[in-house]
């Protein structure tokens, strides 16, 4: 009788680094067989060619050119608020608060357009509406960091629950600022002078959105790659005893970098309010807040796969509501297709950091 | 394999970078594209199937979009319009993202544009301004008087008369109540969403059909500031029975109410629901009375239909009774015994005109016969400053406009919150 030793079907190990090149084929992978698994589930639901039917999420998010600038929109939107996350995230500071920091940048923005809308020529109004939505979402970055900073407190819970108060704060002045009285909207800010809504560049509504995001997008690789703050910054993410033993002020770097993570989501909620939406709601966020945090993840901090990243999630989001849309099925769909192509993607990581080997396999000589 | 992966790698993101690049060059040229691109739709309803896009603030899970999901594709039978010809987008907020699906709707070739939300239609009607050719209609808004654009207009129904007849079979049922002796106080509750003159033009028309029937009755109203929040109207309804109410009517989209007001009946308390938009019977068998409900395919069809003949529609359109533009939902077992011929009978005299709902002479304010009330606010205060609406002793709802703007508060009606 043959004793063989009790090995599991799968046996997991850690992996070394994994080449680039084969990771993004991993992830390459995922997103295939995320499409593969979503036209079952479309073929099951609508009986329609699922090839077709991806015919028609990309047309969702191409097929006029209006319909590819609100893709680039809302691409540069998210792209924005991740470019915001990305320094806290590199420091492991889990700010998942970035949309309290959205909302607070785009109430300032909104108070500005209905206070001082008429007063202010456009550029400067621009520059107040933004220096006023960068200290506002820098102050609700900034308060989190401070209590991390001198109290050490978990900073996943604080920022969560600022994400409330600046909810509750965006509806009461949802309801100062009504218009319609009734409709409990704010409506289309200054809908007739357009005081403090980006200017068209180049004929292009959004231009101004891409022009401002890409740089800060430039800005921020340099920033964390070349600059000796963002070297702070990788080491106290790393392990803040080598920071300290390296004589890194952790927790003045802590609170420095909160503050600019909420700035720059500030900014993200003057470009929503300012250059895409002008209204103001509880919705201005939308989410973007936490979908954001996987693209600045999947990047690993680094701006241009960030662009990648955020260009893929609001592909797929067009698409799947256009499918949802063009074939009578509800949001719920959509939704759920998102959820596939976005378990996948982040599934892959799996594969990318763990080795799975099945019992039996030959072992791999080294 | 690493080649192979390097490969893939460089298409991918060539390919990205195509599409990213593809549509600036399409852009480049066109700085004067916005014209262009109306006279492409401008030109559409001739070649090919004119389309309608149809925006719903949620979908066909809550009533009140059930109702209009109803009245589109009635005007769809009623015309022989195709399932192409029309383009829903659902669950859209009253957000910018109205005006996103607007314009997305009319690069769809959509040549009319159907919104039926309240909070809808400031983005409407930006969208109106930038697409002149593309006609927009904000059902249940009240801004397209305002506008002078041919292009954007409001349509409602005379809600007030479904009210004023679910207002009869409430008060037939307190009628009978209070005969039977087990109500002396002829007292109702009224569960309101927002004190806006749409909510008090239709409790009004409620408790001016319960006194035409109970002349000493009078109601309380309590508003839940949300248009559907199940567990507010629920507190709310329940509030209201703990003052002594025994008739419970609602403006609010939910169930909430109708299953609050089945609990407290089930517990013993003498209490009935009057609901809005949808059949309550499903949620509460026995304290459900009636809903007032609207008929939103009477007005889509006609609306429709003139635009599909002339390409034009109406600043604002209302229709009532007449046109069969609202209704009552089936009367539920509790109801007493007379109700239908109560109902029928009210129903003849709103088609005939020989009952009208906000008759002065059934109503005071302050003591007083009103004879002289304002019909439209011009100057954004809140406050109606023009439009005289009193004719002949009637006040002529949803005559200056389609929206609704009762907004008396007449006597024997106390606003609670």
């Amino acid at each position: 009788m043959k004793v063989e030793s009790k090995e599991p079907l799968f046996r997991i190990s850690k992996r070394g680094a994994m080449a680039r090149g084969k990771a993004w084929g991993i992830r390459l992978i995922a997103v295939a067989l995320s499409l593969v698994v979503c036209a079952f589930i479309i073929f099951a639901i609508v009986k329609m060619n699922p090839l077709k039917v991806y015919g028609a999420m990309f047309e969702g998010a191409f097929s006029t050119s209006k319909r590819t600038w609100v893709t680039i929109r809302d691409t540069m939107m998210l792209l924005c608020i991740a470019v915001g996350l990305a320094p806290a995230f590199k420091m492991k500071f889990w700010n998942i608060g970035a949309e309290g920091q959205i909302l607070m940048g785009g109430i300032a923005a909104a108070a500005c357009m209905i206070y001082i809308g008429n007063k202010l020529p456009l550029v400067p109004m621009l520059l107040v509406m933004a220096i006023c939505s960068l200290i506002a979402g820098g102050i609700w970055g900034l308060i989190p960091g401070l209590f991390k900073a001198k109290w050490n407190t978990n900073e996943t819970l604080f920022t969560l629950m600022m994400n409330y108060i600046a909810i509750q704060i965006t509806s009461f002045f949802v309801a100062k600022w009504e218009n319609p009285f009734g409709s409990n909207t704010v409506g289309i800010i200054n809908a007739r002078n357009q005081a403090g809504w980006f200017p068209s560049l180049f004929g292009q509504a959004y231009a101004l959105n891409v022009i401002i995001v890409m740089l800060l997008a430039v800005g921020m690789y340099l920033y964390l790659n070349y600059s000796k703050q963002g070297y702070e910054i990788a080491v106290v993410g790393e392990s803040e005893n080598t920071a300290r033993y390296a004589a890194i002020d952790v927790k003045k770097v802590i609170v420095r970098t909160m503050g600019i993570s909420g700035a720059l989501c500030g900014i993200a909620g003057f470009i929503a309010v300012a250059g895409a939406s002008h209204t103001i709601s509880t919705s201005t966020a939308g989410g973007r807040g936490f979908t954001a945090i996987i693209v600045c993840w999947l990047a690993k901090f680094n701006s241009f796969v960030m662009v990648l990243i955020a260009a893929l999630l609001v592909f797929f989001e067009k698409g799947a509501i256009e499918i949802a849309s063009r074939y009578n099925l509800n949001d719920y769909v959509s939704n759920m297709i998102t959820g596939i192509i976005l378990f996948f993607i982040l599934g892959s990581e799996f594969f990318i950091n763990y080795k799975v080997k099945i019992r039996g396999s030959k072992e791999e000589t080294k | 394999m690493k080649k192979l992966v390097a490969v893939i790698l460089t298409l991918v993101l060539a390919l990205s970078l195509v599409a990213c690049a593809a549509p600036a060059a399409e852009e480049a040229p066109a700085v004067e594209e916005a014209p262009a691109e109306e006279a492409v739709v401008e030109e559409a309803p001739a070649e090919e199937a004119v389309k309608i896009g149809v925006i719903l603030v949620h979908d066909e899970n809550s009533g009140y979009d059930m109702a209009h999901i109803e009245g589109i594709e009635a005007a769809k039978a009623a015309l022989g319009l195709t399932d192409d010809q029309v383009i829903y987008k659902y669950n859209v907020p009253e957000d910018e993202k109205c005006y996103d699906n607007a314009v997305d709707l009319v690069e769809q070739g959509c040549s009319l544009v159907i919104s039926n939300s309240y909070g809808h239609q400031s983005f409407m009607l930006q969208a109106a301004m930038e697409y002149p050719e593309v006609k927009f209609i904000s059902s249940t808004g009240d801004m397209a008087g305002m506008q002078n654009l041919d292009n954007y207009g409001n349509i409602f129904p005379y809600t007030f008369q479904s009210r004023y007849v679910s207002g009869i079979v409430a008060g037939m049922k307190l009628k009978e109540l209070m005969d039977a002796g087990t109500v002396s106080d002829p007292y109702v509750g009224y569960v309101g969403a927002y004190p806006y003159a749409e909510v008090v033009s239709g409790y009004t028309g409620f408790f001016l059909g319960m006194k035409s029937i109970v002349p000493d009755v009078h109601m309380d109203v309590m508003y839940t500031n949300s248009w559907y929040d199940p567990t507010a109207e629920a507190e709310a309804a329940n509030a209201l029975i703990g003052r002594g109410c025994v008739i419970i009517g609602q403006h609010a989209d939910s169930t909430g109410a109708p299953s609050a007001v089945q609990a407290q009946l089930d517990g013993g308390k003498v209490c009935y629901s009057v609901g809005y938009n949808i059949d309550m019977l499903s949620v509460a068998p026995t304290a459900a009375l009636t809903s007032a409900q609207n008929n939103w395919g009477a007005l889509y069809t006609p609306v429709i239909e003139k635009f599909l003949a002339d390409g034009t529609i109406p600043v604002d359109y209302a229709a009532g009774a007449a046109d069969g533009a609202v209704m009552i939902s089936a009367l539920g077992e509790s109801c007493a015994a007379g109700t239908q011929e109560a109902v029928d009978a009210a129903w003849a005299g709103l088609k005939d005109g020989s009952v009208n709902v906000f008759d002065t002479a059934n109503f005071t304010v302050g003591g007083e016969v009103v004879t002289s009330a304002f019909a439209l606010d011009t100057d954004g205060d809140w406050v109606n400053d023009t439009a005289e609406a009193i004719v002949d002793g009637i006040f002529q709802e949803s005559v200056h406009r389609s929206a609704p703007y009762f907004g008396l508060r007449i006597d024997g009606i106390t606003e609670l919150s």
